[in-house]
C-alpha cells in the first residue's frame, strides 16, 4: 500500500508529466488560456491515460510478449492509443457536446500526445504490474491536470495584465510555465 | 511458451498488427453507430451558400456558426453581407420561410484630409497602427477627428476594399461588402455604414468651432448650415457643428453638395471627384 501510495505521489508531483519530464507540452499551452477548458482537457487526457495503461500493459503482457515481438511496443502502443482517442472523441461528442467544442483540435492531437505514449512505454520499462501501471497512468493523468489548471489561472490573470508587447501570449506562457517547472524540481530535492 | 523460426517472425508482426487494428477497426465501428450524433443536416446545406469568408459581419463567430443559429431559429435569414441575394435566396428555400432583402450597403470614410489638404502637427514613424498613434494627441494631423491613414480599417478589411491614398483611406465600394469590420477598427469613428445607393456624404467629423476647423484642414466642415438651409427635405441635422445627413429623408438632389461653400458633401458616384477638390483647392 504503501509502495502505490508513493507511486501516486510520484507521478503525480515529484515526476510531473508536465514539469519535470517536459511530455505533453503542446495542449499544455494550446488549451490553458481559460480555466474551463484547461480543467476539460486535463480531465480527457487523465481519462485517455488511466485506459490507455490499462490496455496497453494488457496488449503488451498478453500479446506482443508471448509471441516474443516486444520491439512492436511502441508502433502498437501508437495504434492502440489512437484507437482509443478516436473513441473517447465519439463518446464525448454524443455525451458532452459543450466540452467537445470546447476541446475542438486538441482532442484528436492527444493521439500524437506524448504523455500519452510515454506513460505506456514507462509502464513497461519500470516493470509495473497492471495494478500499479493503471495508478502510475491515472495519477500521471492528474498531475497534466494539475499542470495545465495551474498555468491556466496564471494565464487568466495575465489577461488583466499590462504585459509588454513582445512578451503577450505564448512567450509569457512559457515563462510561467517555466517558472512553474522551476517550482516543481525543488519537490524532487525534498525527498 | 511459443518459440517461431526467425523466417517466420515478420510476417507474425504484420498478422499481429493487422490483427489488433482489426479488432479496434470493428469497436471503433460498433461505437460509432452507438454514439452517432444527429445532425442537422441543413446546418452544411446553409453554411456551403455563406460566403465562407468568416468576416464577421453577421454578428456570428463564423459562417458555421452563423449557419448553425439559422437552424437553431436563433437567427434571421438574411444577415450575412456578403453571400449576395442569390444565397440568402437559397438559404430560406432550405429553411422553408420567406426572406426580406436587407438593403445593401457600403462603408464610407467619413474624413478626406490628406496629405495635401489637411495641416500635420507631427510626423509619425513607426509602427502602422491607428490606435497606438490615436493615443498621440489624436493622431499626427492637427485636427483630432481626422483620419489618422495608417490602415487599421485596411487591415481589418477581408475583401481589400480599402486602399490608402495620399494619407487618408477611401473604400473601393464595388468590393465593399458592408460586413462593418472597418466601422469597428477605426479608432477616430469615421467610418459609416450609408446605403449603397446613396450618392452624397459629409467627408468630415470634426466637432471643433468653425474658425478651428479652418485652422486646420482645407476640406472641413466648418458649421456653417448652409447645406440644411437648402436641403429641401430637412434631410440635413447639425450636431456639435457638424453636419449630418439622415439617408432616410435624402432624395439625392444632390443641392447640399453644389451649396457647400467649402465642397466637402463629396458625390460618391464620381470616384474621381476627391482628387478634383484636391486639385481646386
Amino acid at each position: 500500500m504503501a509502495n502505490i501510495f508513493l507511486l501516486a505521489l510520484t507521478a503525480l508531483l515529484i515526476e510531473n508529466f508536465v514539469f519535470v519530464k517536459f511530455y505533453g507540452i503542446c495542449p499544455f499551452l494550446g488549451v490553458s488560456q481559460k480555466t474551463d477548458t484547461a480543467v476539460g482537457m486535463g480531465l480527457a487526457v487523465t481519462f485517455t491515460m488511466t485506459i490507455a495503461s490499462a490496455l496497453t500493459w494488457s496488449l503488451y503482457h498478453f500479446v506482443l510478449k508471448p509471441l516474443h515481438i516486444e520491439y512492436l511496443e511502441t508502433i502498437a502502443f501508437i495504434l492502440l492509443i489512437a484507437c482509443l482517442v478516436q473513441f473517447i472523441e465519439m463518446f464525448l461528442q454524443k455525451a458532452i457536446p459543450s466540452l467537445y467544442s470546447a476541446l475542438g483540435i486538441y482532442l484528436p492531437l492527444i493521439t500524437t500526445n506524448c504523455a500519452v505514449l510515454g506513460v505506456a512505454l514507462l509502464n513497461i520499462q519500470n516493470s509495473y504490474n497492471f495494478i500499479e501501471s493503471v495508478i502510475y497512468g491515472f495519477f500521471a493523468g492528474l498531475g497534466f491536470l494539475l499542470a495545465i489548471f495551474l498555468l491556466s489561472l496564471i494565464r487568466e490573470r495575465f489577461e488583466f495584465a499590462r504585459i509588454p508587447k513582445p512578451f503577450q501570449g505564448v512567450p509569457i506562457a512559457l515563462i510561467a510555465g517555466g517558472l512553474l517547472a522551476l517550482a516543481f524540481s525543488g519537490l524532487k530535492l525534498s525527498f | 511458451m511459443l518459440v517461431l523460426p526467425v523466417y517466420f517472425e515478420i510476417p507474425l508482426t504484420v498478422l499481429v498488427l493487422a490483427a489488433v487494428a482489426f479488432l479496434f477497426g470493428v469497436l471503433l465501428a460498433v461505437a460509432a453507430k452507438k454514439f452517432a450524433v444527429e445532425k442537422d443536416p441543413r446546418i452544411d446545406q446553409i453554411a456551403e451558400n455563406l460566403a465562407g469568408a468568416n468576416c464577421g459581419g453577421c454578428g456570428f463567430s463564423g459562417c458555421a456558426a452563423y449557419a448553425k443559429a439559422i437552424v437553431d431559429g436563433e437567427a434571421q435569414v438574411g444577415l450575412c453581407p456578403v453571400a449576395g441575394a442569390d444565397a440568402n435566396a437559397k438559404i430560406a428555400q432550405i429553411m422553408g420561410v420567406e426572406v426580406k432583402q436587407p438593403q445593401r450597403m457600403r462603408a464610407q470614410v467619413m474624413c478626406s484630409g490628406n496629405h495635401s489638404t489637411a495641416n500635420y502637427k507631427y510626423l509619425y514613424r513607426g509602427l502602422a497602427d491607428c490606435h497606438s498613434v490615436s493615443r498621440l494627441g489624436n493622431g499626427p494631423k492637427e485636427c483630432s477627428y481626422g483620419c489618422i491613414g495608417l490602415g487599421s480599417c485596411v487591415s481589418a478589411c477581408a475583401f481589400n476594399a480599402i486602399k490608402l491614398e495620399n494619407g487618408a483611406a477611401f473604400v473601393d465600394y464595388d468590393h465593399c461588402r458592408a460586413c462593418g469590420m472597418c466601422v469597428n477598427a477605426c479608432p477616430q469613428n469615421l467610418i459609416e455604414l450609408v446605403p449603397f445607393e446613396s450618392r452624397y456624404w459629409v467627408a468630415c467629423k470634426s466637432k471643433d468651432k468653425g474658425a478651428v476647423v479652418r485652422s486646420h484642414c482645407q476640406v472641413g466642415c466648418i458649421g456653417c448650415g448652409i447645406c440644411a438651409k437648402n436641403c429641401p427635405n430637412n434631410a440635413i441635422s447639425f450636431v456639435d457643428n457638424i453636419a449630418h445627413i439622415d439617408y432616410s429623408l435624402c432624395n439625392q438632389c444632390g443641392l447640399c453638395a453644389s451649396k457647400c461653400p467649402r465642397k466637402i458633401i463629396l458625390d460618391g458616384l464620381k470616384s474621381d471627384q476627391i482628387i478634383e477638390v484636391e486639385t481646386a483647392l
